[in-house]
């Protein structure tokens, strides 16, 4: 295993920090459903485990896909509804 | 075609992070929101593709199959839950959802386990397999638990027993144990069910003594492990498959979620004064806990509602303080129509938010902006803080220990410390509450018997409703 994935994950780190830190608090709560929605990525390596031929590791993979899938949609969904409500003053 | 999967990947990346930096106003989030969005279809696009440029005979079919049934269905849930869910209900919903993102990577882990070579694998996949189930499925259950006790199908108390604290050193002992089993190729399939079950157990005993009080530090710290959850499963990924930047993409966007929940928790306990340790061991936070206080007599000065609208009518500028109690009592129009007469008046109204004054980090904004209030009004602490010098009339509607003057002068009081909103500073505090019953910490309010403190009784939204009426008769 070598130095470059562990390298992405600590740049990755402080990347969050910076960006989440400049969120205002009005926002946490549709920040906290954004990046919710965001840590469902893993979707795509559910999509991958599917792969493996009729055993129970594609089952694994379906049920995870499915898992995740509702996290995705509902994530950027319910975080879209509420964005919308932020408005300006008329 | 593996190049340009890896690149969507990386624009995908690109796409989470600037999406998550528009955030930073309220003006470009909803966009941001899009863009983040995009990328995820367009991760998903891709892996879709590699499927099915990869795999060679029947399977596929089969495989088309069961994703895109597991896709609509996922979506479908999903959206279901996102159109359908109270405004008061979030804190329930995020939980939920936390829950499913760390059992989705935790499932993708234990898949990626059963896919290995029989001739074994490096200790690095072993390690990154066992993190990936154990912080994935602790998330998955814990944040079950979190989302009972909201909901009130599990006690808000503090649920606990003696040797609590034992028990779950052990439980982490045994599941580095069979980590180490793992990795040393003994009893494979033995270790990997002990982890499974062991983590799922750890998740529940972990959220079940922390009480309802504490659940928004709770459900922050859930969203960061299911951000770390997701970037283990990335490390997985990268171990089985090097040559796919599938396992980078997990990895990248893990980690943003994982910071993201963790400045979230650290906002929500320094708004508590507590310590993370405090929180997650300390076994308080209960919903109602017993009178307890000082037992010290306050006098208290109790007006009609007609009396304080002649208070409002004088008045320059106001600021209000919303509580949770504010929401119960589903009075939040109320408040925005008393602003906006005001307004109209030619005063000026601003709202003080404390960052606990809701059940999740920024759900009081959130309930506001609901109901029609302005972002531009919504001030969090440290910007309304100094207004209270200037302010005439500080409205303090069911919010109790987040103005307790308590919390800066007396050291005895359990929440010394906690950084409080300054409404004392005001010229006159108008306080509603339905009783004269203790705030969550069960703390007696000093502030109540201050000589420019008045109270209003009565339900926040009848008493709002009057107090507008009157208000419009003078």
């Amino acid at each position: 295993m070598d130095i470059t994935v562990i390298t992405i994950f600590v740049l990755a780190i402080f990347v969050g920090f910076e960006i989440i830190t400049k969120v205002p608090p009005t926002l946490h709560t549709p920040l906290m459903s954004g990046s919710n929605a965001i840590s469902g990525i893993a979707i795509i390596g559910a999509l991958l485990s599917t792969l493996v031929e009729g055993d129970i590791a594609t089952w694994l993979g379906f049920v995870s896909v499915l898992f995740a899938m509702i996290n995705v949609v509902g994530g950027f969904m319910v975080t879209d509804r509420m964005l919308k409500m932020f408005k300006k003053k008329k | 075609m593996e190049i340009y999967i890896n690149i969507a990947y990386l624009i995908a990346a690109v796409c989470f992070i600037y999406g998550l930096k528009m955030l930073s106003h309220p003006r470009t989030a909803r966009n941001g929101n899009l863009i983040s969005s995009f990328g995820m279809l367009l991760a998903i696009i891709a892996t879709v593709g590699l499927n099915g440029t990869d795999v060679n005979g029947t399977s596929i079919q089969l495989n088309w199959m069961l994703i895109g049934i597991a896709l609509l269905l996922g979506s479908i849930i999903g959206a279901f839950f996102a159109v359908k869910v109270e405004m008061t209900q979030m804190p329930q919903l995020v939980a939920i959802f936390n829950g499913f993102g760390g059992a989705a990577s935790s499932l993708v882990a234990c898949s990626e386990f059963l896919k290995l070579p029989d001739v074994g694998a490096s200790t690095f996949t072993f390690i990154a397999i066992s993190l990936s189930i154990i912080v994935g499925t602790l998330t998955f259950t814990g944040s079950f638990i979190a989302f009972g006790k909201l909901q009130g199908f599990v006690s808000g108390q503090p649920i606990t027993f003696t040797g609590q604290q034992a028990l779950n050193a052990i439980l982490a002992l045994i599941l580095v144990g069979s980590t180490v089993m793992l990795v040393m190729g003994i009893e494979l399939m033995t270790a990997f069910y002990i982890i499974i079950g062991l983590s799922a157990l750890l998740g529940i005993f972990l959220v079940i003594p922390i009480g309802g009080a504490d659940m928004p530090v709770v459900i922050s710290l859930l969203n960061s492990y299911s951000g770390i959850a997701a970037a283990m499963t990335g490390f997985v990924l990268i171990a089985n498959n090097p040559e796919s930047s599938a396992g980078n993409a997990l990895i990248i966007c893990g980690s943003l979620v994982g910071a993201s929940g963790i400045i979230l928790t650290k906002i929500m306990c320094k708004g508590m004064n507590r310590s993370l340790a405090n929180v997650i061991f300390g076994a308080v936070g209960g919903e109602v806990e017993g009178g307890g206080g000082s037992g010290k007599e306050v006098n208290i000065k109790s007006y009609s509602t007609e009396e304080a609208a002649m208070i409002f009518d004088a008045a320059e500028k106001i600021v209000i303080v919303p509580g949770y109690g504010l929401a119960v009592a589903q009075a939040q129009h109320g408040v925005r129509e008393l602003a906006e007469h005001l307004e109209s008046m030619g005063k000026t109204v601003l709202y003080a938010i404390h960052p606990v004054a809701g059940r999740m980090p920024g759900h009081m904004n959130v309930l506001l902006a609901e109901a029609n209030v302005p972002y531009e009004q919504l001030k969090d602490l440290d910007e309304i803080n100094p207004e209270f010098e200037d302010c005439d009339v500080a409205l303090v509607l069911g919010a109790n220990d987040v103005v307790n003057p308590a919390a800066r002068s007396d050291q005895s009081s359990p929440i010394y410390g906690m950084p409080i909103l300054n409404v004392d500073k005001a010229r006159t505090v108008i306080i509603n509450k339905r009783t004269m019953n203790a705030g969550f910490a069960g703390i007696q309010n000093e502030l109540f018997g201050y000589d420019n403190s008045i109270m209003v009784f009565g339900d926040a939204k009848d008493m709002l409703t009057q107090l507008l009426s009157d208000i419009k008769e003078l």
